[in-house]
């Protein structure tokens, strides 16, 4: 098996030309350059496809062409910050209570984010614990229930930052959802830890932690939860294989589900 | 924590090797096993071998008297009260629990990873399997995500939401069976579990007649559903629902005012609403505590909101009204299963765009079920557009705009949130699901430390955990 860490065959630097995920925030590439450079990568397929990267039909990556004849490039998303006002009425509400009683506002969020009606708060992780319990104890916030927290592996994110941390918060007494975002690098993966403020992010933490090797510092106990305690690796993140062995079936052969044609 | 822990794992067990020995790693750990904690080991042709030695005890625990009554005792993860492969070790002191700790993950199957390699449908098929008591849910959830994301929600056909709530409140009720079923089994009561899961079973044959299978279904799918009702589901699902308001009569004068079953359920296993809340606990142990949080009518999905249902509470919060509450969460389901079958409207069952509707053109053929001839001589002798729209959209499937949505419906065990980001392909680029017995097994140490050895079987029990959901 190719190592999951490795170059692709070819070579090619990543230039985050066709970078996933709503991160990013790539320039456009016109369509000769992409055409050109989507020419000279042609890979075999397999495990040389680089993991969360769109390739076309024959296994070429990095222009953003899936059709595989190197005429059509599909935007790179972009989600930049959206303006204020948002124009979504709940949205707007969590914002400007939050503009009234966190004066560290503009320190703490990198932007705001509003797509198909939910908040995304990019949060610097400096800034983290503070707006967490301005969040939960404002009488204008009230976002007593920690929903969920789920790691998020973005290997082409444009700031180099390609690990996130995704919090969804429910305020049950205004009946509405935020959206809280860290994204760190992997060289310096920790994030504090929201045990203290909602203690259900415990094991949410420990998952998180476990398959995507975020460290969450002030965790009471940041172990392994899913995986054995002796696992190496962090398993799912992108890069990591998924595995699987070729399967005979009437005398074809079925590869693993990693090493099929893929369209995206 | 390095950077370079993203390699493969050097544990081959879980790990497909291509029959060579695996990568020696001399960097790991010192092959005399220095660290008392640490098994030692030696490489050989076939691999690495394990020394495991016995631990030194009265190094870790000293020697003495003074914890003579301090036993730690490993229930699970094979144990018939443990709903699945939970593992709880407890301690205790005689017959008192002082320390709980839960270790999950034995059926951690990697779910979310399969769906990232598999298309937007195809993902359905997975996520089904999480929490099998309540597979309809997961797949909801889930198909909410991707409308939300594809921006379709407001085209779903009327009949497919309709159809989607009527299956749901059905295996709530199934789900809640279960519980009844298992629950009661562990307390010794074994007619109840022979009555729920009589009960089930028929909900079960319900569930087989409108889906094909009887859980697992795959039958909401992106867009509506797989296919539509078939003939007689409707006057099946019917008499379901006269016979069933006496079986939970049944439950009651069997149960409710039952000396054993009130003295191992009352007042054991107390947690209050903030508690809850504090560990996320939603669902019904929550509306025991007091609060009527139901996400069917705080924040309402598939038009909730206009049906008409009572959403039962309780105050004591303890295993006994758990237990009510679910009992009376299955009849306010059956209101709402007969108001589903009278504004059932003739009409389609999947989105009308057909660059995303899934082409299941099925129909009864001779072996059970099959694909609609008709369709098939349309496609393949009429129109070599619809042969090759036919062809991609199954292959290679639909593509979805980039973005991350979270949504979040109410399951038989509380918040059953999804999670889902796209970064513009045919595929799925990161599926979180947020299963409710994930988060509230959280809670058993607190319902359990410091009461009886017993009580933890009701503690477990009351929360209603699903293994399958909860490791995925």
């Amino acid at each position: 098996m190719t190592p999951p860490d490795g170059t692709p065959p070819d070579g090619t630097p990543p230039d985050g030309s066709s970078s996933a995920g709503p991160g990013s925030h790539d320039g456009a590439r016109d369509e000769t350059g992409a055409a050109a450079n989507g020419a000279g990568e042609l890979v075999g397929g397999g495990n040389g496809l680089r993991p969360g990267r769109r390739h076309d039909a024959f296994g070429a990556g990095g222009s953003g062409d899936t059709s595989g004849f190197g005429r059509l490039v599909a935007p790179a998303p972009v989600l930049a910050a959206s303006e204020r006002p948002f124009g979504d009425p709940d949205a707007d509400a969590v914002y400007d209570a939050l503009e009234r009683v966190f004066p560290q506002l503009g320190d703490a969020v990198e932007r705001a984010v509003v797509d198909r009606g939910e908040l995304t708060l990019h949060v610097r992780r400096e800034g983290l614990p503070a707006l967490a319990q301005t969040l939960r104890d404002d009488p204008g916030l009230r976002f007593e229930l920690l929903s969920s927290l789920s790691g998020v592996d973005y290997p082409d994110d444009a700031t180099g930052r390609r690990l996130h941390s995704v919090v969804h918060l429910t305020s049950m007494t205004y009946r509405r959802r935020l959206r809280l975002e860290v994204s760190v690098a992997d060289a310096d993966p920790t994030v504090p830890s929201l045990t203290s403020v909602w203690p259900t992010a415990d094991w949410h933490e420990r998952e998180a932690y476990d398959l995507f090797g975020i460290v969450y510092t002030g965790h009471p106990g940041l172990t392994r939860i899913m995986m054995p305690d002796d696992w190496i690796g962090h398993p799912q993140r992108k890069d990591y294989p998924l595995g699987g062995i070729p399967v005979d079936y009437k005398g074809a052969t079925v590869p693993p589900p990693d090493e099929r044609r893929s369209y995206s | 924590m390095t950077p370079s822990s993203t390699s493969a794992p050097h544990t081959s067990t879980a790990q497909p090797t291509d029959g060579t020995a695996p990568p020696t790693d001399g960097t790991a750990q010192p092959t005399d096993g220095s660290s008392a904690y640490e098994a030692g080991f030696t490489e050989s042709a076939s691999g690495r071998v394990y020394t495991v030695t016995g631990g030194d005890w009265e190094e870790i625990l000293g020697a003495g008297e003074q914890d003579a009554e301090r036993i730690v005792v490993n229930m699970g993860p094979q144990h018939p009260s443990t709903h699945g492969v939970l593992r709880i070790v407890l301690e205790i002191e005689g017959e008192t629990v002082t320390e709980t700790r839960l270790v999950i993950g034995y059926l951690h199957t990697g779910i979310e990873k399969s769906c990232e390699y598999r298309t937007w449908t195809q993902a359905v098929t997975f996520l089904t399997r999480a929490d099998y008591l309540s597979p309809l849910y997961n797949e909801a959830a889930y198909c909410l995500s991707v409308e939300k994301l594809l921006g379709i929600t407001d085209d779903i056909p009327e009949r497919a939401t309709v159809i989607r709530v009527l299956v749901m409140e059905l295996q709530r009720i199934a789900s809640h069976l279960v519980w009844l079923a298992t629950g009661g089994m562990e307390l010794g009561a074994t007619t109840a579990m022979i009555f729920g899961f009589r009960e089930r079973e028929k909900v079960l044959d319900l569930l087989e007649l409108i889906t094909g299978l009887r859980m697992n279904h795959a039958f909401i799918r992106p867009g509506g559903l797989a296919q539509d009702l078939p003939d007689g589901a409707e006057r099946a699902i019917r008499e379901f629902l006269a016979d069933m308001p006496k079986r939970i009569r049944e439950y009651h004068r069997l149960l409710t005012g039952q000396p054993i079953w009130k003295a191992r359920m009352v007042d054991v296993n107390v947690l209050d609403a903030a508690g809850c809340i504090a560990l996320g606990v939603t669902g019904p142990v929550l509306r025991a505590a007091g609060l009527p949080w139901d996400l069917r009518k705080t924040m309402p999905y598939c038009g909730y909101e206009t049906y008409e249902f009572d959403v039962p509470t309780a105050l004591e919060a303890d295993s006994f009204a758990r237990y009510l509450v679910r009992l009376e969460e299955m009849g306010e389901s059956l209101k709402i299963v007969e108001q589903c079958l009278d504004r059932l409207r003739p009409g389609p069952v999947m989105v009308a765009d057909k660059k995303i509707a899934w082409p299941a053109q099925l129909s009864i053929g001779a072996d059970g079920m099959g694909n609609s001839l008709a369709y098939i001589r349309s496609i393949m002798g009429t129109s070599m557009e619809a042969l090759i729209h036919h062809f991609k959209l199954v292959t290679e499937g639909f593509r979805v705009p980039p973005g991350q949505v979270y949504t979040q419906i109410e399951s038989p065990r509380g918040e059953l949130g999804y999670h889902v980001v796209s970064d513009g392909g045919t595929r799925p680029f990161r599926v979180h699901v947020r299963d409710p017995s994930f988060v509230n097994l959280q809670a058993v140490p607190a319902l359990t430390e410091g009461g009886q050895v017993a009580d933890v079987i009701v503690g477990v029990a009351s929360v209603d955990p699903v293994l399958g959901g909860v490791d995925r």
